[in-house]
C-alpha cells in the first residue's frame, strides 16, 4: 500500500506511505484511481509518510492533483508540499512556454501529395541507380589505364572472400541439384525406355542454366549481402565520408574492386559447379541406372555442342556485375540508422536475385533467337 | 556517508597487458565522482567492470553494498533498473525516435499504460532541456550536444539514484559543455543523484566533481579535487599543472 485515506464529512485526508518511485508508479496509479472521490469536496495530502519520492512518483501525484482540480476539489498539503512537485511544475511551465513559442508541426499531408512524393521518389531512385552505374563505369574506364588504380590486392581479397570461400557450398548445391535432376528425369524417362537421355538432360541443364544460375543465387545471398552490410556499416561510421574527404573516390576503392573481384570469382565458381554437377550426374547414373562411367562421358560428349558450355559461362560475368553493383549501391545508400542497414541489405539481396533471373530469361530468349 | 559504488582489488588483464592491478574505488552517496586517467589507462574498462559488462580477473564490485557478481538474474535486473548509464557516443538506438529511446527502459521495467509512458518520457525530455519537437526525431537528426542530452534523458528514464557517465562533454564546444555541466549539477541537486563520470575535461572536473579518482600505474589515487591537484605523482602534476592547465591562467592550480 502506498497511501491510506480517511474521509470525514467530505474531507479526504491522504497519507502517502512507502516508496513513491518509478518502479511502484503502476501500483500507485491503481490505488489512486480506486479512491472514492464521490461526495468529497476537499482533499488534504500528507506527504510526510513517503520514504522516497522520485520524479516519476511526483509526476503521478501531480496527475492526481490535476484530476482533483478538474473535479473542482480544494487540495491542500499537510506541511510543506514536496520539492519534487515544484520541480515538475517548473519543467511543465518551461515546456508550455516553449510549445507556445514554436510554430505547430506540419500537418498530415493529403493523399495526392503522398502519391506525388512516391512518384518523385521512384523517379529519383531510378536516376540515382543510373548515376551510380555510370560512375562505376567511368571509374572502371579510368582504372583501366593504371595498375595502381586497379588495386590488385583488394581485388584478390574479394576473389578470395567471394570465390574461394564459397567453393564448398557451391559444390555441394551443384552436386545435389544434378542428383535431383537425374533422379527425377530417370523416373519419367524410364517409362519410355529412354533412360540414357538422363545424361543429356543433366549435362545440358547444368552447363547451360543451372550451374551458373544457382551459383549466382548463392553468391547473391552470400556476397551481395556482405557487400551491402560492409559498405553500409562503413557509411554509418562515416568512413565513406572520410575517404571522400581525403580525396579518395569511394567508388574506386570500395565498389570497383568488389565488382571486378566478383567478375573474376563467379565464372571460376561456375566452372566448379559445372564440374561437380556433371560428376554428381555420373555417380547417380552409375548407381541408379547402371550406366558405366565410360558410357556416361561418351554420351556427355555427344550431348554437348561447342556452345553448350559457353552458353552458361558467358552469363557468369554479367551476373557478377549485377550482384556486385546491387550490393554496393544499396550499401552506399545506408544512412542514419541500423534499421536502414538491415533494410537495404535485404533490398540488395532481393534485387540481386531478381536481376540475375531477369537477365537469365533475357539470355534464354537471345540464345534462342541467334540459335546459340 | 553511504558508499554507492565500491570496487575492491580489481584486476583486469587482456593477454599480457595488465590494465588494472588491485584497483580500489569508492563513490559515496550524493557526490559527483570523476574518473580521470591517460588514454589507455583503463577508465572505460573500469566503468564496464562496474556495470558488469566485463568480468574482472579478480576483485569485487558492490553497488549500494551488494556484490553484483553474486546476484540472481532477477536481482541483477532490479539492480540494473537502479542506475542509469550514458555511453561515450550516446549509444542511442538509431532505429528508434528519441521518445522511444527514453521509453525503452520504462517498457522493460514498468507496467504503465502508453499515455503515462508518453507523459513520463516527455517529462524526462524536458528536464534535460530538449525541445518538445525533438521527441519524434531520430538520433541521426540530432546534433552532438542533443545526442548527449537525449542519452542523459534515457539514463534518467527510471529515476535512478545512481548515474554513470562516460565522457559526457567530450566533443562538445566549451559553451555547450558548460551548459551540460550546469544541467548535470542542477539535476544532481534536484534529484539527489550520485554521479560517477569519466571525463578528460578539466573545466568539468572543477565545475562539477566533489572527488576525483585518477588511474595511474594501474591503480587509483582518489581524494577531493583539492587533494588531487596537490598530489605529487608526476602524471597528476602534469595533468593539473602542465602547460595545458596553465594556459587557463593558473585558474585551477594551487
Amino acid at each position: 500500500m502506498h497511501l491510506s485515506a480517511e474521509a470525514v464529512d467530505g474531507r479526504l485526508t491522504l497519507h502517502l506511505r512507502g516508496e513513491w518511485r518509478a518502479s511502484t508508479v503502476a501500483a500507485i496509479r491503481a490505488e489512486l484511481a480506486a479512491l472514492p472521490l464521490a461526495g468529497i469536496n476537499e482533499i488534504a495530502i500528507d506527504p510526510g509518510g513517503a520514504e522516497r519520492l522520485d520524479l516519476s512518483g511526483a509526476w503521478q501525484l501531480r496527475e492526481f492533483l490535476d484530476v482533483a482540480a478538474r473535479r473542482n476539489l480544494r487540495v491542500g498539503f499537510v506541511g510543506e508540499p514536496p520539492a519534487q512537485l515544484a520541480l515538475i511544475d517548473r519543467i511543465r511551465e518551461q515546456a508550455a512556454a516553449e510549445a507556445q513559442a514554436r510554430p505547430a508541426a506540419d500537418r498530415d499531408e493529403s493523399p495526392v501529395a503522398t502519391v506525388g512524393r512516391r512518384v518523385v521518389g521512384q523517379w529519383r531512385g531510378m536516376h540515382d541507380g543510373l548515376d551510380f552505374l555510370g560512375r562505376v563505369t567511368a571509374q572502371a574506364a579510368r582504372a583501366g589505364g593504371s595498375l595502381r588504380r586497379l588495386r590488385i590486392t583488394s581485388i584478390a581479397r574479394h576473389v578470395y572472400d567471394t570465390g574461394i570461400t564459397a567453393i564448398p557450398i557451391v559444390a555441394l548445391i551443384a552436386f545435389l541439384i544434378s542428383v535431383i535432376i537425374a533422379y527425377m528425369s530417370a523416373q519419367q524417362l524410364r517409362n519410355f525406355g529412354a533412360e540414357i537421355y538422363v545424361v543429356d538432360l543433366v549435362t545440358i541443364g547444368v552447363l547451360r542454366e543451372l550451374g551458373v544460375l544457382l551459383t549466382a543465387v548463392i553468391v547473391a545471398g552470400r556476397s551481395g549481402s556482405a557487400f551491402a552490410a560492409e559498405l553500409g556499416a562503413m557509411k554509418l561510421n562515416e568512413e565513406v565520408d572520410a575517404l571522400t574527404a581525403t580525396g579518395v573516390e569511394p567508388v574506386e576503392v570500395l565498389v570497383l574492386p568488389r565488382v571486378l573481384g566478383l567478375v573474376i570469382a563467379l565464372p571460376l565458381l561456375t566452372v566448379i559447379a559445372d564440374g561437380v554437377g556433371l560428376a554428381g550426374g555420373a555417380l547417380l547414373c552409375k548407381w541408379l541406372l547402371d550406366i558405366p562411367l565410360i558410357q556416361y562421358f561418351a554420351r556427355v560428349d555427344d550431348a554437348i555442342s561447342s556452345t553448350t558450355f559457353w552458353a552458361g559461362m558467358i552469363k557468369a560475368p554479367v551476373f557478377a556485375v549485377l550482384i556486385a553493383t546491387a550490393g554496393t549501391y544499396r550499401g552506399l545508400q545506408v544512412r542514419g540508422s541500423s534499421r536502414e542497414l538491415g533494410r537495404l541489405t535485404t533490398v540488395a539481396v532481393v534485387q540481386a536475385i531478381f536481376l540475375v533471373i531477369l537477365a537469365d530469361a533475357l539470355f534464354a530468349v537471345l540464345f534462342m533467337e541467334i540459335d546459340f | 556517508m553511504r558508499a554507492m559504488v565500491e570496487a575492491h582489488g580489481i584486476v583486469n588483464r587482456f593477454g599480457a597487458q595488465v590494465v588494472h592491478d588491485g584497483l580500489d574505488m569508492v563513490a559515496y552517496e550524493g557526490e559527483v565522482f570523476g574518473i580521470v586517467g591517460g588514454s589507455g589507462s583503463g577508465k572505460s574498462v573500469l566503468l564496464r567492470t562496474i556495470l558488469g559488462l566485463q568480468r574482472p580477473q579478480a576483485g569485487e564490485v558492490k553497488l549500494e553494498g551488494r556484490d553484483i557478481t553474486h546476484l540472481s538474474w532477477d536481482e541483477l535486473r532490479a539492480a540494473k533498473a537502479g542506475y542509469g548509464v550514458t555511453f561515450q557516443q550516446g549509444a542511442l538506438y538509431t532505429s528508434l525516435t528519441v521518445l522511444q529511446n527514453i521509453q525503452l527502459p520504462m517498457l522493460e521495467h514498468l507496467a504503465l499504460p502508453p499515455d503515462a509512458l508518453d507523459a513520463l518520457a516527455r517529462l524526462k525530455l524536458a528536464i534535460v532541456g530538449l525541445p518538445a519537437d525533438s521527441a519524434a526525431k531520430y538520433p541521426s537528426q540530432l546534433s552532438g550536444g542533443m545526442v548527449k542530452r537525449a542519452a542523459l534523458a534515457r539514463s534518467l528514464a527510471l529515476d535512478p539514484q545512481l548515474l554513470f557517465l562516460d565522457e559526457p562533454t567530450a566533443g562538445l564546444d566549451p559553451i555547450s559543455a558548460a551548459a551540460f555541466d550546469a544541467l548535470l549539477m542542477a539535476l544532481q541537486k534536484d534529484l539527489a543523484l550520485t554521479v560517477v563520470m569519466i571525463t578528460h575535461d578539466l573545466d568539468t572536473i572543477f565545475r562539477t566533481c566533489n572527488r576525483v579518482g585518477v588511474i595511474v600505474d594501474r591503480r587509483m589515487v582518489s581524494g577531493t579535487v583539492g587533494e588531487i591537484v596537490d598530489h605529487p605523482h608526476p602524471w597528476i602534476r602534469e595533468y593539473f599543472h602542465g602547460e595545458r592547465a596553465l594556459r587557463f591562467g593558473g585558474r585551477y592550480g594551487a
